[in-house]
């Protein structure tokens, strides 16, 4: 699938949802299921300086795409839904693609204040930093 | 000021305060982030809209009618304030941007004339970093050392600790009047009167005590006391630095340009007297005058009375919130304002803060900017909910149930 694809299927589910307390219970239930990220990618160069909670996210090329890591500290279930929601649109993407994407899902899922603002643990700047893998390995 | 012990009627008072009365995410918005700043009534947006209409020009410069008026208004609120702080003289307040100014001001000017290598200075544990950094500074500057009061578990400063830091060295102590993160009431005159016995000056952080605790710096006995106006149903940007006459007179000025001047030759420059030698520059004078107006409003409804209903809400917090199991709250003191921090087990703050906004509930999560007390705690950050003269007992059972559906989501 393509990421627009991906996307757009993300769109889908959480149009099931009229109310926003039932998308972040979405997203916190998808924090729960992300795997835990395997210790070797837990370390400072990986960690995103956010705001409020540990967040970190590694990447290794794979052929010609990038497949991604991420992990939260294990109470910050918002944050980790979220990873895991970017994890899945970028997932083993072309770097170029990667770098190049439009995420349009953010503010199409009803997220973009929680993936934007300072509260979030800085999950904007984890969207930065899955884009600068994508360049690094463009 | 005259004030009678009589209950508010808090759902009058909430007509003064318009920004209360709309919805966050599709539901009423409880204010409960009050300890960052408060809100601010009618009539001091009245004041500020009425400045700019009628009144604005710059002060203490011009012949002409507005300047003259402007200057007026600017001044009556010195004097306004002066019987806020019940301060000796009218020159002991300087009008700073804020607390955190006011500090800067003391360190560098202050602290630059007046400490030197191996001198200390003592904080608390439970200092904001405002009053932290600015005292970092001066120590890597001027050589001096910091040293910091512990705190007990509850959060409730060690006394008996306090006084063995104290020693001839000890410079300076700049301690918190009322913690910020926990609640906590400092025993100020206390600290003040130790701090005074081994010939060290003090100064008080008064931000979070200014709105809820009855002010007298001569009975105090302060070196300084420094507020900010946005945490006392003021504008933003705006602050008071109070000090002795002779100390401040003693300090060289801090920073340089307009109106902190007698006369300016390129030869030399000769400065102005008490207080405008420390206020450089056009200062912020329609927020200065509208201060006045703010302290009046918390006069019409009386310190008292206002204190009284806090403490209320205080109480009724504790008691609904120690109910919920796995809540824990952080910062038991003796003596606290309305100020309930709290924890839950396994549950991120930021989580509950973005769960608490969803529901129309504005809270502060984090280390509210008191990082060393937070690791002194084990802690990483709290969620904290502060009170002011406007909220109720409602708005906490809304917060009760708040904190039980974030417990659920996360289950
Ligand atoms: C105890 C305390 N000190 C200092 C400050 C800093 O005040 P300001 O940001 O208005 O300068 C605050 C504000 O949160 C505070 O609570």
């Amino acid at each position: 699938m393509t990421i627009n694809e991906k996307q757009d299927e993300i769109i889908e589910e959480f149009d099931l949802f009229d109310d926003q307390l039932d998308k972040t219970q979405y997203i916190i239930d998808l924090g729960k299921k992300l795997p835990p990220m395997p210790e070797k990618y837990v370390t400072d160069e990986n960690r995103i300086m956010g705001c409020q909670s540990k967040v970190w996210l590694g990447a290794e090329p794979k052929d010609d795409a990038i497949h991604f890591y991420g992990d939260a500290e294990p109470t910050a279930q918002i944050s980790k839904g979220l990873i895991s929601l970017l994890i899945r649109v970028l997932q083993d993407q072309k770097p170029e693609d990667i770098a190049n994407a439009d995420l349009y899902f953010i503010d199409r899922v009803g997220m973009g204040s929680l993936v934007t603002s300072r509260r979030a643990g800085g999950l904007a700047a984890m969207v930065q930093r899955m884009k600068e893998h994508g360049r690094q390995h463009a | 000021m005259q004030s009678v012990l009589a209950p508010i009627d808090i759902q009058r008072v909430r007509q003064d305060f318009p920004i209360l009365d709309q919805m966050v995410n599709g539901k009423q918005l409880v204010y409960f982030d009050n300890a960052a700043t408060n809100q601010k009534p009618i009539p001091v947006l009245n004041a500020l809209a009425h400045y700019y209409e009628h009144d604005n020009a710059n002060i203490h410069r011009g012949i002409h009618t507005l300047a003259e008026r402007a200057t007026q208004d600017f001044e009556a609120s010195r004097q306004k304030i002066k019987s806020f702080l019940n301060a000796e003289h009218i020159e002991e307040v300087i009008f700073t941007y804020g607390t955190t100014d006011g500090i800067n001001l003391v360190a560098q000017s202050y602290g630059r004339k007046f400490l030197n290598a191996g001198d200390e200075i003592i904080i608390s544990t439970l200092e904001h970093h405002s009053n932290i950094v600015p005292w970092q500074m001066l120590c890597e500057e001027r050589g001096c050392v910091l040293r910091i009061i512990p705190i007990d578990n509850n959060g409730d400063l060690l006394l008996d600790e306090y006084e063995k830091l104290l020693s001839e060295r000890t410079k300076l102590v700049a301690c918190v009047h009322v913690s910020n993160a926990l609640g906590t009431i400092n025993p100020i005159k206390t600290i003040i009167d130790m701090a005074h016995r081994v010939g060290a000056v003090v100064l008080v952080d008064g931000a979070q005590a200014s709105s809820h605790i009855e002010l007298d710096v001569q009975a105090m006995d302060c070196d300084f006391y420094v507020l900010s106006a946005h945490k006392l149903y003021g504008p933003t940007g705006m602050g008071v630095l109070y000090g002795k006459r002779d100390i401040l007179n003693a300090m060289p000025p801090y920073r340089g340009g307009g109106e902190m001047i007698k006369e300016v030759t390129f030869e030399k420059t000769t400065y102005n007297d008490l207080p405008y030698k420390f206020e450089a520059g056009t200062p912020n004078i329609a927020d200065v005058v509208a201060v006045r107006t703010a302290l009046e409003y918390m006069e019409s409804l009386g310190k008292e009375n206002i204190a009284q209903h806090e403490h209320e809400l205080l109480l009724y917090a504790t008691e609904q919130l120690s109910d919920i199991r796995g809540l824990r709250i952080v910062g038991q003191a003796k003596e606290k304002i309305g100020v309930v921090s709290f924890v839950l087990d396994g549950i991120h703050h930021q989580d509950t803060g973005v769960i608490l906004d969803q529901l129309g509930i504005a809270v502060r999560t984090g280390h509210h900017c008191t990082q060393p007390l937070m690791s002194r705690l084990g802690l990483a950050g709290t969620t904290r909910a502060s009170f002011a003269v406007y909220n109720t007992k409602d708005e906490i059972d809304r917060l009760v149930q708040g904190v039980l559906r974030v417990q659920k989501m996360m289950a």
